[in-house]
């Protein structure tokens, strides 16, 4: 939209008539629950694994500012150069500098959410610099030219037959073959290529240790182990959120992680990058850069309510549980971070002038909070959002944006009605009476009752006498 | 849940029926105060009652909220539980009145008077631990169960439970029984397409079962499934599992 103002409802609305998309989700939500539900069968060890590593998660919150200067300490005692980015352009300006200094004209990269919240890849093209997504998923969207539609498997909304015929269309000698393992096959052997090739690599954090300077990186696919080993410049991106205090930290984490994911009980690939190659060793970057980034984290810290929000490992478990999600796909979101965590945190980071509408794209049902390997409130927080969003001022950027004069009168009227007893009887006397007598075109009714001209639920039926009548006609006790 | 079965047996509860039972369902909030009668308890209904301030809690109009649940509040003097035909409902008052009232003057008889909040079926089945015998018909029923209900109040076996209790009753449950019907208070209407869809799989789930008969416990999904059901000309009837109980036990 042209103010900048994300239009869920839109993007919703054309998700929901693509048949074939909302089957691929359905399918593949179906799927990642049950693999799920089945790395959890004892609930007991479940909430113990979970108390784990929400402590972990707090416990790293609690001293973040303290943590912060040691994993630099101990990262620049190891080698890592750390550079401190306070938004978006700033981190893009950081990576650019670095690229421009060992002239890098092509660059590989492994998944990092906080390279598309910093929309690199762009940035890098608009400076001639080829960068190649090396995540099987993440080359699928970069092929297509699209957005990853979950964090963790970017490409989900696709099946195999539209991947077979993007690569078709895309590469070289590729063959019509809608069979899983030839398309692994051809992506794997344009990415070898490309890794030899390659100037600089690029990855995410998975976490960072304070206390030793060494970077985590979860990975299934060995690229991620490519891309930090084989280039001669490593440059890893994180949210400031990520680091954990010790070594001991780690294995909550990059355990409940993948179980929560995708029900595996770890990935195939856990790196943990400690720096350069040393002199004598026989392989290893020549250079290991780490960017941290801010981009709102600090003011999200500042909240003690909302800072819950900065526990997340970005499992993507609430995704896979969330029926809104499910239903229309993670592009209608037009966010890096989709479904619940990015109803939540994309409005505190870019504002609510124009990510107002997500905290209420939510039933508010608690299937996120159920799950979530590390505790988040996830919708006590979306609650909160929607206050912010018409409270002028407040903690958030931009509280107060969706303030509408007309929609407070409407509750103000709704309390002062539900607070006073004889407003109450009056008024469900006057519904009771009335109230089905109202056209279904009314503003609120006709949304209830018609989606695009079909008619989708009756209307309410309003009962002739409310309980209150009920009651006192059988003579229940008042007192 | 954190529920002990209480001992002795209650023997006077307070019934809070909220707003949707009051305009929609009022049949099915009186079935609840005869189940609870024919239990021998006596039951209370403040007539001042009007609504646990929900709708505009979720809305972001923690102000109006606060000045509804304190309406409430002192229409329940003493130690005696309060009984709710509703999941929803009883987890804004147990889960969500302490936070409402965090700070406030009165936050003290807020947090009491929440902690003696049941959702109904939870009563029935952990404090009264009744018995039911089936007068009805064989019927087959499946089970809806709220959100509120399973997440808020951890209520998730006990209405299946007296379910089963009931001789003639074949319950045959959804395939996805813990997703959201699609309802969410204000996003049934900010949202359409989007409730609606989930409505859509939900309606679905329940035809699937062969099902004569959808029950739940919250009024608020079940006007979201009953309107869905109507609309599609599905056969299957919604109804509140209060009605339900009350009908097969009453003869
Ligand atoms: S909010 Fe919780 S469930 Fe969602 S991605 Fe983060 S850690 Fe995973």
């Amino acid at each position: 939209m042209a103010d900048g103002t994300v239009d869920f409802a839109a993007a919703s609305r054309a998700a929901l008539q693509d048949p074939q998309l909302r089957g691929n989700f359905r399918r593949a939500m179906d799927g990642l629950m049950g693999k799920r539900a089945a790395q959890f069968p004892d609930a007991a060890e479940w909430r113990g694994v979970r108390e784990l590593a929400a402590a972990v998660r707090l416990r790293a919150l609690a001293k973040l500012p303290e943590l912060l200067e040691r994993l630099e300490e101990n990262c620049s005692r190891n080698g890592i150069t750390v550079h401190w980015a306070a938004t978006t352009a700033e981190a893009n300006a950081i990576a650019l500098d670095i690229l421009r200094k060992v002239d890098a004209k092509l660059v590989v990269k492994g998944k990092s959410m906080v390279t598309e919240e910093m929309h690199l890849n762009a940035v890098l093209e608009d400076h001639g610099i080829e960068v190649l997504e090396s995540d099987l998923g993440e080359y699928i969207v970069q092929l297509d030219g699209t957005m990853p539609s979950h964090i963790i498997m970017p490409a989900i909304h696709l099946n195999t037959k539209q991947i077979a015929h993007l690569f078709k269309r895309k590469i070289k000698d590729a063959e019509s073959r809608e069979d899983a393992a030839y398309l692994t096959d051809l992506a794997r052997r344009v990415l070898r290529a490309k890794f030899l090739a390659a100037d600089v690599g690029m990855s995410g954090v998975n976490a960072a240790v304070a206390e030793t300077g060494t970077l985590c990186l979860i990975e299934n696919e060995g690229n991620g182990r490519m891309c930090t080993t084989v280039p001669p410049v490593h440059i890893a991106f994180m949210g400031l959120e990520k680091v954990v205090e010790k070594l001991e930290d780690v294995p909550p984490v990059i355990s409940l992680l993948p179980r929560s994911a995708t029900g595996q009980p770890i990935t195939t690939y856990v790196n943990m990058i400690s720096g350069p190659r040393k002199s004598g060793e026989k392989d290893g970057p020549r250079e290991v850069h780490l960017v941290i980034l801010d981009n709102g984290r600090s003011s999200i810290y500042a909240d003690p309510e909302l800072r819950d929000t900065l526990r997340c490992i970005r499992c993507g478990a609430c995704m896979n549980h969330c029926p809104v999600y499910t239903k229309v796909g993670g592009h209608a979101y037009e966010a890096p971070y989709p479904g619940p965590i990015g109803k939540i945190l994309v409005p505190q980071i870019e504002g609510l002038e124009t990510r107002g509408a997500l905290p209420h794209a939510c039933t508010m049902c608690n299937a996120c909070v159920e799950i979530c390997p590390v505790k988040i409130p996830i919708v006590e927080i979306m609650g909160r959002l929607r206050v912010e969003a018409v409270r002028p001022g407040g903690a958030v950027k931009d509280g107060g944006a969706k303030a509408s004069r007309a929609e407070a009168m409407v509750w103000s009227g709704w309390a002062a009605m539900n607070a006073s007893p004889t407003a109450y009887r009056i008024a469900t006397l006057a519904m009771s009476r009335l109230g089905n007598a109202a056209p279904s075109s009314l503003p609120l009714l006709k949304d209830w009752t018609r989606v695009d001209n079909e008619a989708v639920r009756s209307k309410p039926r309003f009962a002739t006498r409310t309980l209150h009548d009920l009651a006192r006609a059988k003579g229940i006790p008042d007192a | 849940m954190d529920h002990q079965p209480a001992t002795p047996k209650p023997t006077r509860v307070y019934y809070f029926g909220t707003c949707l039972v009051d305009l929609f369902f009022p049949d099915a909030g009186m079935a609840g105060i005869e189940l609870l009668q024919a239990q021998g308890l006596t039951v209370v209904f403040p007539q001042g009652q009007s609504c646990c301030g929900q709708p505009a809690y979720n809305s972001g109009y923690r102000a109006e909220a606060l000045k509804v649940a304190r309406a409430q509040l002192d229409l329940f003097p003493g130690d005696d539980p309060i009984v709710v035909p509703s999941g929803s409902c009883a987890g804004m008052m147990k889960k969500h009145w302490p936070d409402l009232f965090h700070g406030e003057p009165d936050e003290a008889k807020a947090v009491q008077v929440a902690s003696r909040v049941w959702e109904l079926t939870q009563f029935l089945v952990q404090a009264l631990e009744v018995r039911l015998t089936d007068k009805g018909e064989p019927v087959r029923v499946t089970w809806h169960a709220s959100c509120h209900a399973q997440r808020e109040m951890g209520v998730v076996d006990e209405p299946k439970a007296l379910l089963r209790q009931l001789a003639n009753v074949e319950l045959v449950e959804l395939a996805r029984e813990k997703e959201c019907c699609g309802f969410g208070g204000t996003f049934a209407v900010r949202h359409p397409e989007i409730s609606a869809a989930m409505v859509g799989d939900k309606v679905a789930d329940i035809a699937g079962t062969g099902a004569a008969r959808v029950v739940s416990g919250d009024c608020g999904c079940l006007l979201n499934i009953t309107g869905a059901l109507e609309a599609g000309r599905q056969p299957v009837q919604g109804q509140h599992i209060a009605q339900f109980l009350k009908e097969r036990t009453h003869g």
